[in-house]
């Protein structure tokens, strides 16, 4: 009953701290994790106009077996950010749902949401406590996405796993696939895209991150599982439906029939600047 | 060295349930009630930044009158064991009733422990259900003491009048508006003149069971609640929703 901190993440360190990630694991010193443990790979996040996405593949592998064919690796962290990690699936999800609680409890309790930069700079908070587990082969990185409302824009930060927090410009993707995730969303984003081409434009980026690395899973048509896509805007936050990536993804792959590296951008800029946005 | 005074359990007990209950008599009352699509929580409140009414969790809420630094403790340990119950078990886990008798003991054991003095509060936690008859109401006094409520509950010092007031009129399954304006037609007699409350001394929330979000508490504030107040045969009663209605997907996996 003694007034504390607005911080669920304290409260737990000082009532329950072995309900922390990263506690309660004793790692032997000087010995690493196995090749077992699944691990999540592909998240890309664009903004677009009006706001930000992000995608996740649904592949967690763990060595080179496939682990799980439709695992969850992107989140809504509250009703305005998204939040989606690569890395050891079982501390990223528990990182999610730490990270999730934690917005929730700070506008509880103090009656008002944290600004973007506060939830991000919360989030590599959190990411520091992990620190010695990742030393040992069980890191996992968080990719996070927020509308700001100030600034009227989306924005995305990345993390490494000491806890460093890097904002993005316009795109970013993390994992084993993203090299060429990245690549590909470079060519195709755009500042003024709709939410729509956004997402056919991350979709086209796991395609290509999948076709180049093993540990990121495709669409899986044959069983229906889809990437997972949700954006936050001003109206907050929106998941996908499955039916509404299968339409976009159908339509992806009838193009890469004809075309198996998917769509080009332009080589040079044509007369009018078009294709030189950037 | 001079003896104390020797002051029987009896009358200790009741000298302290007298002091909690002449200082919760001074503030103003609050009102938790069904409607057909949840549960309605009312207060007189002239403060916009001070709550007597908040959101604990997904389908819990919480409503107190009484010392304000005393019911803001007791919120904050209920959201904070209701987040530490939803985190290492599940969300669905978390209950009134749990709440409930954490608050009943908490009460309790202050009340009846004589090196403090009792809590100045009267609480009242509200769960909402998948329908109206699984709705929960708990009121809470100083002294620990639970009732499950149905229907509804009234908090603050003319409780008794305010609760015959509301028994005589209230009906299950009413829609919000007629539920607010029975909730504000009690809050005004809780003194021998009627008064006529306005929207802006008034704190409105409501759980509300048809929010696709996990959470449901809701305030309803401004435009929305001058709308729900104003008499009006063909007012709609639905209050229109802000954000729109996305549904979170399951993030405990």
């Amino acid at each position: 009953m003694i007034p504390g901190s607005s911080s669920f993440a304290d409260f737990l360190a000082s009532y329950a701290p072995e309900l922390l990630p990263g506690q309660g694991r004793n790692v032997q010193p000087g010995s690493t994790a196995g090749e077992e443990i699944p691990h999540g790979t592909t998240i890309v996040a664009s903004t677009y106009a009006g706001g930000v996405l992000m995608a996740g593949d649904r592949r967690a592998t763990a060595g080179s077996m496939i682990a799980v064919r439709d695992v969850e690796k992107v989140f809504p962290a509250d009703e305005f950010s998204l939040i989606g990690f690569a890395g050891s699936a079982g501390i990223g999800v528990e990182l999610v749902r730490l990270f999730q609680v934690e917005l929730e409890h700070y506008e509880k309790i103090e009656g008002s949401v944290l600004s973007v930069d506060g939830k991000a700079n919360r989030l590599s908070t959190l990411l520091r406590g992990n620190l010695g587990l990742a030393m040992q082969g069980l890191a996992a990185v968080p990719l996070y996405a927020g509308w700001d409302e100030v600034l009227r824009r989306g924005r995305i930060f990345s993390y490494d796993v000491t806890g460093g927090r890097y904002e993005e410009q316009l795109f970013h993707s993390i994992g084993s696939g993203s090299l060429f995730a990245r690549g590909s969303l470079k060519k195709l984003f755009d500042e003024d895209a709709t939410s729509e081409e956004a997402a056919a434009a991350a979709l086209q980026a796991l395609y290509d991150a999948a076709d180049d690395d093993s540990a990121t899973g495709g669409p899986d048509v044959f069983r229906k599982i889809y990437p997972i896509i949700a954006t936050v805007s001003e109206a907050g936050y929106r998941r996908y439906t499955d039916e509404e990536v299968a339409a976009i993804v159908d339509r992806m792959l009838e193009g890469r029939m004809r075309r198996p590296l998917g769509p080009t951008a332009p080589a040079l800029p044509s007369a009018d600047g078009e294709g030189d946005a950037r | 060295m001079s003896m104390p005074f020797y002051v029987s359990p009896e009358q200790q007990m009741r000298d302290r349930a007298d002091y909690a209950r002449k200082n919760i008599a001074r503030g103003r009352g609050s009102i938790v009630l069904q409607y057909d699509h949840g549960i309605a929580l009312v207060a007189e409140n002239r403060h916009r930044a001070l709550h007597k009414i908040s959101e604990i969790y997904d389908r819990i809420a919480f409503a107190a009158v009484g010392r304000y630094n005393e019911f803001e403790s007791l919120r904050v340990a209920g959201v904070r064991m209701a987040e530490l119950h939803g985190y290492s078990y599940d969300r669905s886990d978390v209950n009134a009733l749990m709440l409930a008798n954490r608050y009943a003991q908490l009460l309790g054991s202050i009340f009846s422990n004589a090196g403090e003095k009792p809590y100045e509060v009267e609480t009242v936690v509200a769960e909402v259900g998948a329908s109206s008859e699984e709705d929960e109401i708990y009121r809470l006094t100083y002294d620990g003491s639970v009732a499950a409520e149905h229907g509804f509950a009234v908090m603050g010092g003319a409780a008794e009048t305010l609760t015959t007031y509301v028994s005589e009129r209230y009906q299950a399954g009413q829609s919000l508006a007629t539920a607010l304006a029975l909730a504000v037609d009690t809050l005004g007699r809780d003194s021998d003149e009627p008064r006529q409350l306005e929207a802006d001394h008034l704190e409105v929330a409501v759980l509300d069971r048809t929010r696709t979000q996990k959470r449901k508490f809701r305030r309803i504030t401004g435009p929305v609640l001058e709308r729900l107040l104003t008499p009006e045969p063909a007012a709609p009663e639905a209050a229109p929703e802000t954000a729109p209605e996305t549904e979170p997907d399951s993030t405990e996996s």
